[in-house]
């Protein structure tokens, strides 16, 4: 019986990392629906978004309601940033060269972290509860139920948002074809921009629940790796596949960490991955391009 | 002067990378309420006008080196596509370019984008069943899925959602088959009668061109070389001949007096 308990313990701390992986996996959807570039940096962004946290609430000494929002906000203007003056001039150019560019700006904003805030690992200050939270007996820390009830919102609002509003149409359709987009009268630049604002927002917001279940540090820019896995899995243009992968990727990592060790948990992983893209290399959601013939 | 020309292209010159020069001085007008039509043979730069018109043009690397475009009396340059298109300025563009992953329905959504800010009522998307009543069958269907006539029937439609004032249509007979194409030109002669919006449309097959345009203009390397009222044009000799493909001979022509065409050809320029 004991035995079952402990297993609902792990898949329920699973699921928990599984909606932070989510949250992060919707961050490269968003960016790669709308402009078709894998952002590498999401990773980074999310780092950056603990960091920003740490420096508003602990540096500052501002409420943590305070600089939560901050902090999001935050990494929707460095994402705004970013597109404007550096992903729009290079519109048009090879989708490797974008790839690369945002290999580097990782490499840049994990630099200037080291040299702002040093290179040791922080913990955030508590704004969450630290007493134990139980579903039935099952225990459950209540960081990780906070982190899969907020990622869940968010991710359920996209998913509806894309469904019902308009601005998700303008997304896809700039998706699909740019030059078509403009000349239905959408603002092909603006989505660009409003795509790398919400999902730097997204990141940064991820990597403050990430901060306060693990604390950060320069290199938790690696979660952003896991959720990549989440998104190719999952399909890179599927919100859908963003939150099944990233539960299923989370259940899985916190089972084989339990179950056969610690070291096995990147060996299951990407062997799930190399198996997912021989079968469905599009993805499990994602988008089969129609060919005509 | 601007009163009843909705469209006025002014000599403008076009150059792609900076280096190749498409246009050459290219003049037309387009009144409104009217169809013109704009032919000319491969390459003689009839859909890099209509994209130097909607600005499409610099998502190409192209630009107009020189003269005037006015839209409704106002100068285009320096304009977004898409702020162009607020305007009430549509282009269809060539191949149809719907968006495939899209359905029927939201590809008609995202051009109520077009309506943005200018103050008017959303057209409802029955007026474009109304004229396709196919598409409203298919209304649920990926565009990806429809076959040529009905993506054309589409990247029409999804004009009409836009209530433009000017559509530029390039090549709507494009990979149709002579059916669908009388169908489709039908169509759009009614469209430009019933709401009175103007069209530019760019043509290969002439005879169907003509069969709705009011006026044509007839291009070759850039530039304008012939124009005149549809009847006039159609009447005229070398028109018949290179263009509608009708020769006065009892006989056709053969391959053997291939130089006799070239030479024709080189005196209408």
């Amino acid at each position: 019986m004991s035995d079952w308990l402990f297993f609902i313990e792990v898949s329920l701390a699973g699921l928990g990392s599984g909606a932070l992986l989510s949250l992060t996996a919707l961050a490269f959807v968003l960016i790669y629906k709308a402009t078709q570039v894998v952002n590498l940096a999401v990773g980074e962004i999310l780092m950056l978004g603990g960091y920003l946290f740490f420096a508003f609430a602990a540096g500052m000494g501002l409420s943590p309601w305070v600089a939560i929002p901050l902090a999001v906000i935050g990494g929707g203007i460095v994402g705004g940033i970013v597109e404007r003056g550096i992903i729009r001039p290079m519109l048009g150019e090879a989708a490797i060269s974008v790839f690369m560019v945002t290999v580097g700006l990782g490499s840049v904003l994990v630099g200037l972290v080291e040299l702002i805030w040093g290179t040791d690992p922080r913990s955030l200050p508590n704004f969450i509860a630290t007493a134990p939270l139980f579903l039935g007996e099952a225990y459950v820390s209540r960081k990780i139920a906070v982190a899969f009830v907020v990622a869940g919102i968010v991710v359920t609002v996209f998913l509806v948002l894309f469904r019902f509003w308009r601005g998700g149409v303008a997304l896809r359709a700039t998706a699909t074809d740019q030059a078509a987009a403009y000349s239905c009268g959408i603002n092909v630049p603006g989505v660009f921009s409003l795509a790398w604002i919400i999902g730097c927002a997204t990141a940064a917001g991820a990597g403050v629940l990430l901060g306060a279940i693990s604390g950060i540090s320069p290199t938790m820019g690696i979660f952003g790796l896991s959720a990549l896995v989440v998104v190719i899995v999952g399909g890179l243009d599927s919100i859908l596949g963003a939150l099944v992968g990233g539960l299923a990727l989370g259940l899985i990592q916190s089972w084989t960490g339990t179950y056969l060790g610690g070291e096995y948990t990147s060996v299951v992983t990407f062997s799930l991955l190399i198996v997912a893209l021989m079968i469905r290399p599009y993805g499990l959601f994602g988008t089969h391009e129609i060919e005509r013939l | 002067m601007t009163g009843d020309t909705i469209l006025d292209v002014e000599n403008i010159e076009l150059v792609y990378n900076k280096s190749v020069q498409v246009l050459r001085g290219l003049s037309l007008k387009v009144p409104r309420g009217q169809v013109v039509t704009l032919l000319g043979s491969n390459g003689a730069g009839k859909s890099s006008t209509l994209k130097a018109v909607s600005r499409l043009l610099s998502l190409e690397n192209g630009e107009v080196t020189a003269g005037r475009i006015r839209f409704d009396g106002q100068d285009t340059r320096g304009m977004e596509p898409h702020a162009l298109v607020r305007k009430g300025l549509f282009h269809v563009m060539e191949g149809r370019r719907v968006f495939e992953d899209l359905t029927v329905e939201e590809n008609l959504t995202a051009a109520t984008f077009a309506l943005s800010g200018r103050g008017v009522k959303r057209t409802s998307f029955d007026m474009v069943y109304d004229y396709f009543p196919r598409l409203y069958e298919r209304r649920q269907s990926r565009a990806g899925y429809l076959s040529g006539g009905e993506q054309q029937m589409l990247a029409i439609g999804r004009a009409l959602i836009a209530q433009p004032s000017l559509i530029l249509l390039d090549e709507p007979s494009l990979g149709l088959s002579p059916l669908l194409v009388e169908e489709i030109f039908t169509i759009i002669g009614r469209i430009n009668r019933q709401t009175g919006v103007s069209m530019l449309l760019v043509e290969q097959n002439a005879a169907v061109a003509f069969a709705i345009a009011h006026y044509g203009y007839i291009m070759e390397n850039g530039k304008i070389q012939l124009d005149g009222p549809s009847e006039r044009l159609m009447a005229d000799q070398d028109v018949r001949e290179f263009y509608l493909g009708q020769s006065d001979g009892e006989k056709s022509r053969s391959y053997r007096e291939i130089k006799h065409y070239k030479r024709r050809k080189r005196w209408l320029s």
